[in-house]
């Protein structure tokens, strides 16, 4: 692929494609070649840092793809894996739309986990389908508030979000801490510790009852953690269906996106930006809450902090890849779950670090962002329609800019 | 016998606020720099973590039996990989600085980038094995020995003062390595230039009005590089006090969110250095007294939230109103 479109100079690419193939299908295979080609791009610059090492690039990557698709054990660890990334993907997308950045989605996981967690053990005698309702209602509408606070200081005291949702994010981690903690040096466990854990000076909640586990689809023997595929899957796929519809369907949608295009626009159609700025980040939240709930549910059965590390940042970039588009989404996830579940194999095999897969998240993250790079790289034409561009600081209001 | 002097708990209480501080403040006057340039810098942590990894396999390097012995001695030693770990700074502040201005990537996102790939770079090139038979010594204090007179005895009457304040105030003071001593210099100098030079003019205007500064002939673009490398230099020396100064190790992700503390530091601080620094001081005093909190049933997590839970209440202007640069964030394009 890369051969082909170097050899193409520059000037001979739009007028006689396009007359070729409909408009529409080429901007929608333009679409997809950015991303296909910084991942490619990614893992070449992967495969340069393994020769590095002085270890083979072939063995590594055949050892990824290996462990996390080619094996049923794997490949059900890659669909459990695959679940939050979608759903903090989500959570990132929707706040992207309305030109709002979540950074902080990792909290609003934390805060939905934990609360999950507590619904999950705390309510005896529901009948499961109730229970596990429930709690992961708990976990949206908690985590969708806790991204309310972001929401609300943005509209109403015009505080710079991305700060504030990193702040919050530290907040929650510490606080969801101080919930579970054993106690040590004469402080007490906190309020949610499991006592049984908490005597061997582990910090955890007790397990969540068996009415609220979600129910298992399939498991490949021997039955551990994570060869149990839970229902959780689909809830994450129903989940990026509904914010399509959400986004392109409804009229919260349109006024989501009209506030991310021009807030100015959208204040004199009539929008009232505050709320609708508020509701993104809520809504925004609740996806990411939903992640941790069904995280909790699914997975872990417990929270025990530091166990969703990582998978807010990681949403960014899933999101990012696929251009913000809630069904791309899902495969831009499939990817990452892919090189989480695959990379020990990798590690093994190629006797190489497995964080070499955070490189090349972060390089795929660069590619996607700063596609220019991947236009020079290989002589594609420049973008033609502008994309309207994110501006993150505070939101002039009524100036023209 | 009354004993006049500073105490054993009170000076290793003032010694952990000020290890604790000075990444911290070096880190938030990283975020100064770039941020006064109109630039948005979260990947302050993802700076520190590279420069300490690289300043600290440096000294591992150069500590190996079988180098030249003029290459070893402490003073080129440190030197070296200082130097090391400010470079590492500096390039990946200017990887931020072209990815916003060059290729008008969301500075965001820029940060972001930046944290993981350091995350992901230092992971995969750190081997724990490999360094296990050296183990480098840190930077020693400028002033070794403590010059001041030992505690002495003085006799009023029918009592006795025993003052060691004296020397406790050399301990306190006299017993601190380069970095720190510089970093309480470098705020001092940050502040001054900021303010009362033709640089610290041009940088703030641009981050406050970047087509005004244009128009009078201020080169925005290069104000950014340069600032950007500055502010990744000084977020380098935060990295390499982490690895040289503070502890003779490196572990995976050893910078644990200080790179965001500092950016915490510099909202409180209102992007002003004397300020971010007295907040750095501030939230290194809270954690310096975590354990004697505990004690009085105040939760160790509880205070360690302290700086979070602020930058949020001064943000949302509940107390004293703090204002960023307001051109902040807003790739500036020529026309």
């Amino acid at each position: 692929m890369a051969s082909t479109a170097r050899s193409q100079p520059p000037s001979a690419i739009s007028p006689r494609r396009i007359s070729i193939f409909p408009a529409q299908i080429w901007s929608a295979l333009q679409g997809l070649l950015i991303p296909f080609l910084a991942v490619f791009t990614a893992i070449l610059a992967g495969s340069v840092l393994i020769l590095l090492n002085g270890r083979d690039p072939i063995t590594a990557f055949e050892g990824l793809f290996q462990g996390a698709l080619l094996e049923p054990r794997g490949l059900v660890d890659t669909f459990i894996k695959m679940t939050p990334l979608i759903l903090s993907g989500l959570a990132i997308a929707f706040a992207f739309k309305s030109g709002l950045f979540n950074i902080g989605a990792q909290g609003q996981l934390i805060m939905g986990s934990v609360v999950a967690a507590w619904v999950g053990f705390a309510f005896d005698g529901l009948p499961p389908l109730i229970h596990i309702v429930l709690a992961l209602l708990a976990a949206l509408v908690v985590g969708g508030l806790w991204a309310s606070i972001a929401g609300v200081l943005k509209a109403y005291a015009d505080a710079h979000e991305v700060i504030i949702t990193i702040m919050l994010n530290y907040i929650a981690a510490k606080f969801a801490e101080w919930l579970i903690t054993a106690g040590s040096g004469g402080s007490r466990p906190g309020p949610l510790a499991s006592p049984e854990a908490a005597q061997n000076a582990i910090s955890r909640t007790p397990e969540i009852l068996k009415s609220a586990e979600l129910p298992i689809l399939y498991t490949v023997p021997p039955r551990t953690s994570n060869t149990e595929l839970n229902i959780g899957i689909f809830i994450a796929i129903i989940a990026s269906v509904v914010v399509m519809f959400v986004l392109y369907r409804t009229t919260f949608g349109f006024q989501v996106r009209m506030v991310g295009h021009s807030p100015n626009a959208a204040r004199y159609a009539g929008v009232n930006v505050k709320r609708v700025t508020v509701m993104t980040m809520f809504v925004s939240g609740c996806l990411a809450g939903l992640a941790g709930g069904v995280q909790t549910l699914g997975f872990f059965h417990n929270y025990q902090g530091n166990q969703n590390l990582g998978l807010g940042f990681d949403g960014i970039t899933v999101a990012f890849l696929a251009g913000n588009n809630p069904i791309g989404i899902n495969f831009s996830a499939l990817l990452f779950a892919i090189m989480d579940v695959g990379k020990d194999r990798m590690a093994l095999l190629a006797n190489i670090p497995s964080k070499l897969v955070l490189v090349i998240q972060a390089l795929i993250l660069m590619f996607v962002a700063a596609d220019q790079i991947i236009r020079r790289m290989y002589r594609l034409p420049k973008e033609t329609t502008k994309a309207p561009r994110l501006k993150i600081g505070p939101r002039k209001e009524g100036a023209g800019r | 016998m009354i004993e006049i002097g500073l105490g054993v708990t009170l000076i290793s209480i003032i010694n952990f606020t000020i290890r604790h501080a000075i990444p911290i403040t070096l880190g938030s006057m990283s975020g100064i720099l770039s941020e006064r340039s109109g630039i948005v810098n979260i990947g302050i942590e993802g700076l520190m973590l590279m420069s300490a990894f690289t300043g600290f396999m440096m000294n591992v390097a150069l500590s190996k039996p079988g180098i030249d012995p003029n290459l070893q001695a402490a003073a080129v030693r440190f030197s070296i990989s200082i130097a090391v770990a400010l470079l590492t700074g500096g390039a990946l502040g200017l990887l931020l600085a072209i990815l916003s201005i060059q290729f008008k990537v969301n500075q965001i996102i820029g940060g972001t980038v930046i944290n993981i790939l350091a995350l992901g770079l230092t992971g995969y090139f750190y081997d724990p094995e490999a360094n296990v038979p050296i183990k480098p010594n840190r930077l020693p204090a400028l002033i070794k020995n403590n010059p001041l007179p030992d505690p002495f005895d003085i006799e009023l009457g029918s009592k006795t003062l025993h003052i060691t304040l004296i020397h406790d105030l050399g301990e306190l003071l006299l017993d601190k390595n380069l970095i720190t001593v510089l970093t309480p210099i470098l705020v001092f100098i940050l502040g001054w230039a900021l303010f009362h030079t033709t640089w610290g003019l041009r940088t703030r205007s641009v981050g406050e009005n970047p087509r005004a500064a244009d128009t009078l002939g201020i080169n925005v673009y290069r104000t950014q590089y340069t600032n950007l490398f500055l502010s990744g230099m000084m977020a380098g020396l935060g990295g390499g006090f982490l690895t040289l100064a503070a502890v003779p190790v490196f572990e995976e992700n050893m910078t644990a969110g200080r790179g965001f503390i500092a950016l915490a530091v510099m909202i409180f601080g209102n992007w002003r250095p004397s300020r971010a620094f007295v907040g750095a001081l501030f939230f290194g005093l809270a954690n310096a007294l975590q354990g004697n909190l505990q004690q009085l049933g105040i939760p160790q997590q509880l205070v360690s939230m302290l700086p979070y839970l602020l930058t949020i209440i001064v943000m949302a202007g509940f107390v004293g109103r703090v204002r960023p640069p307001a051109a902040e964030g807003q790739v500036y394009e020529t026309e």
